[in-house]
């Protein structure tokens, strides 16, 4: 019998599932949330929408921070880029969803990769600094081209559509939105077995060493601000499809916050960690107002302090996580499996 | 002519403070690594402080300035053995993590005590202008150049000639060094912290008397300093001064000519492409260290 956790081949170290019942039990996951128009109504259903469009910008997200170490805080602009390409392709071009969303991604890729050109030779803080200058030009940028993005009152979005076909409705866009993410997770956790993947690992953990061994660098730096932008820019275009009208305060820099929030408190280089951590951002609002609702007969004041109750609790989880738990919800949860895994002989 | 002159005095009144705030940044990132992006929080935390313990009490308004002086003080130590400290030795984005959910939490509990108004402040200033050859100028705008001037002096004589100010640029220069010459880098960083949270607190006193009352947007404040900081270099105090008011004129020049041609908000995005511009050029600004590292 075994009683530890051990890999005794590459294939078995590579493998993303560790056991047949893992695999099984996932299949099972995803049954259950194929279902879940079923059960959940509107508002469940618009929550569980926005968790799963979070899922794929956090996703993004950490591919550029927690896997290739490059910090961004312009995750919002690009998000806006991604929900205005949609606006522009599907509203002005009348183009079907399957041909935008792609698009989308790909406008949002070059768009990243233009600001991660100074990656080239800034990192760390200095980096960080630059994303946040790519923040405030793009978000003036699209408060100003008024022809195209209707300036501060914002741009209406027509329901994804091709042909007949037409998604409109929570429960419609929810067949589109989930079977794409699950695709794109499995497109990131497959890509960190590859070699593109590896080298980005690499960089995070040691730049000059990446270099010494043959990795390109530069190439690699800005192949990780393409695809994680795509990653974005497809976040954007199901948020532009899910919410039909979007304005420049839609993508405030405090949404970016909330993404780097979502990686931080879910675990920087860990796909799990990204899935943990939109929903734990996603819901905690929610969840709040869930507490705060009954409360409120009792409280009344409680009601106008919502919103800085709201953002005092965001900030407060994102410090005791970094105090108590740096490594996220992931590593969390990998040590309560392993306990499990090897119980009652668990030390 | 007037017009021009106009819009370089604000600058330099905005720049001065720009610079007030900027030295509690570069104190910061000197002594421990960190770039402190809830600066615009302590900022603004500073600034409704004062305005209620002064009409909570009563007191003169200088009484009240100095309460808000050792509030911050205790404020900026408690920051750093609470929060800070742990921190030593982790990467760099949680650090910037912790210091975005820090301003999280400090912009909630002032909203949730005095919520999103705008707070009028007493006239701490007399409103009569002064002129100044053609140009009317508000005293208010005097006074604040002039603290700031009085301070950033007081500053640079302590960091030059006070055994705290030695320790501090010792303990900048390295930290190792400095422990095996007895200075507690500990009480150092609890110093560091202290002084950008006064420094802060001083600049947004001195705005809320400018602007007549105090809202939300001061902690944007925190964010436009980050361009002055990087165009002076992060590890210079002198950049920050000089940063700051290159930075506070620019704005104001970008802002007043460029706004009727392109619609308005080019004051706010204008040092942001200013930082664009050093960070491709000379990223480590005009008086920072440069660390070469080629990749």
């Amino acid at each position: 019998m075994k009683c530890g956790d051990f890999r005794e081949t590459y294939v078995e170290d590579m493998a993303i599932f560790e056991t047949a019942f893992a695999r099984r039990a996932l299949w099972l996951f995803l049954a259950a949330m194929a279902a879940v128009p079923a059960f959940a109504g509107g508002f469940w259903l618009d929550v569980v929408n926005r968790i799963l469009i979070a899922v794929v910008a956090a996703t993004g997200l950490n591919i550029l921070t927690g896997f290739t170490g490059q910090i961004s805080l312009g995750n919002a602009a690009f998000l806006s880029v991604g929900a205005y390409a949609t606006a522009a392709l599907a509203g002005k071009a009348g183009l079907p969803f399957p041909v935008v969303i792609p698009l989308a991604g790909l406008i949002t890729a070059a768009v990243g990769m233009v600001f991660g050109i100074p990656s080239l030779r800034l990192k760390g803080l200095y980096l960080a600094v630059a994303t946040l200058a790519a923040h405030f030009v793009i978000e003036f940028a699209v408060t100003h081209w008024d022809s195209m993005t209707g300036g501060v009152n914002g741009i209406s979005i027509p329901a994804a559509a091709a042909g007949p076909l037409s998604l409109d409705g929570d429960a419609r866009l929810y067949y589109l939105i989930l079977p794409l993410t699950v695709g794109m997770l499995l497109f990131a956790k497959n890509l960190f077995r590859t070699k593109v993947g590896k080298a980005f690992v690499a960089i995070r953990d040691q730049d000059i060493s990446a270099e010494v061994m043959g990795v390109n660098v530069f190439k690699y730096k800005l192949l990780s601000f393409g695809v994680s932008s795509f990653y974005v820019g497809v976040a954007g275009a199901l948020l532009g499809y899910q919410a039909r009208i979007i304005s420049p305060e839609n993508f405030p820099i405090t949404l970016a916050i909330d993404q780097l929030g979502m990686i931080i408190i879910g675990g920087m280089g860990s796909i799990l960690g990204s899935i943990f951590g939109a929903v734990f951002i996603t819901l905690l609002p929610e969840l709040l107002r869930l507490v705060v609702g009954p409360l409120s007969a009792t409280f009344p004041q409680l009601t106008t302090l919502f919103s800085s109750l709201k953002m005092g609790v965001f900030g407060l989880a994102i410090v005791l996580f970094l105090l108590f738990e740096p490594d996220g919800m992931a590593a969390r949860w990998h040590t309560i499996k392993n306990y499990w895994k090897l119980y009652p002989f668990s030390y | 002519m007037d017009f021009f002159l106009q819009l370089v005095i604000n600058g330099l009144v905005i720049g001065s403070i720009y610079a007030l705030v900027g030295l509690g940044f570069v104190i910061i990132y000197k002594s421990s690594s960190i770039l402190n992006f809830a600066q615009g929080e302590f900022l603004m935390l500073g600034s409704y402080v004062c305005v209620a313990v002064f009409t909570a009490t009563k007191v003169p308004f200088l009484v009240a300035f100095g309460l808000t002086l050792l509030f911050s003080v205790l404020l900026g130590m408690a920051v750093e053995r609470l929060l800070l400290r742990p921190m030593i030795g982790e990467p760099v984005i949680s650090v910037i993590m912790l210091t975005l959910g820090m301003a999280s939490v400090l912009r909630a509990i002032v909203q949730g005590i005095w919520g999103t108004e705008t707070v009028p402040y007493p006239e701490i200033f007399p409103t009569t202008p002064v002129r100044i050859g053609p140009l009317p100028v508000s005293q208010g705008y005097l006074y604040s150049v002039g603290s700031v001037v009085v301070l950033l002096a007081a500053f640079s004589v302590f960091f030059k000639f006070s055994r705290a100010g030695i320790a501090m640029r010792a303990t900048a220069f390295s930290q190792q060094v400095a422990l095996s010459m007895g200075i507690s880098v500990k009480r150092i960083f609890a110093l560091a912290w202290s002084i950008a949270a006064v420094v802060s607190a001083v600049g947004g006193v001195l705005l809320g008397g400018i602007r007549g009352g105090v809202d939300g947007a001061f902690a944007l404040f925190g964010l436009k300093v980050i361009p002055v900081v990087i165009l002076g270099g992060l590890d210079s105090v002198a950049g920050a001064i000089v940063g700051g008011i290159i930075m506070g004129v620019l704005e104001n020049l970008a802002g007043g000519y460029l706004d009727p041609l392109l619609g308005g908000g080019v004051k706010e995005v204008a040092p942001f492409i200013a930082l664009v511009a050093i960070l491709s050029v000379k990223p480590y600004g005009l008086f920072g260290k440069v660390k070469i590292e080629r990749v």
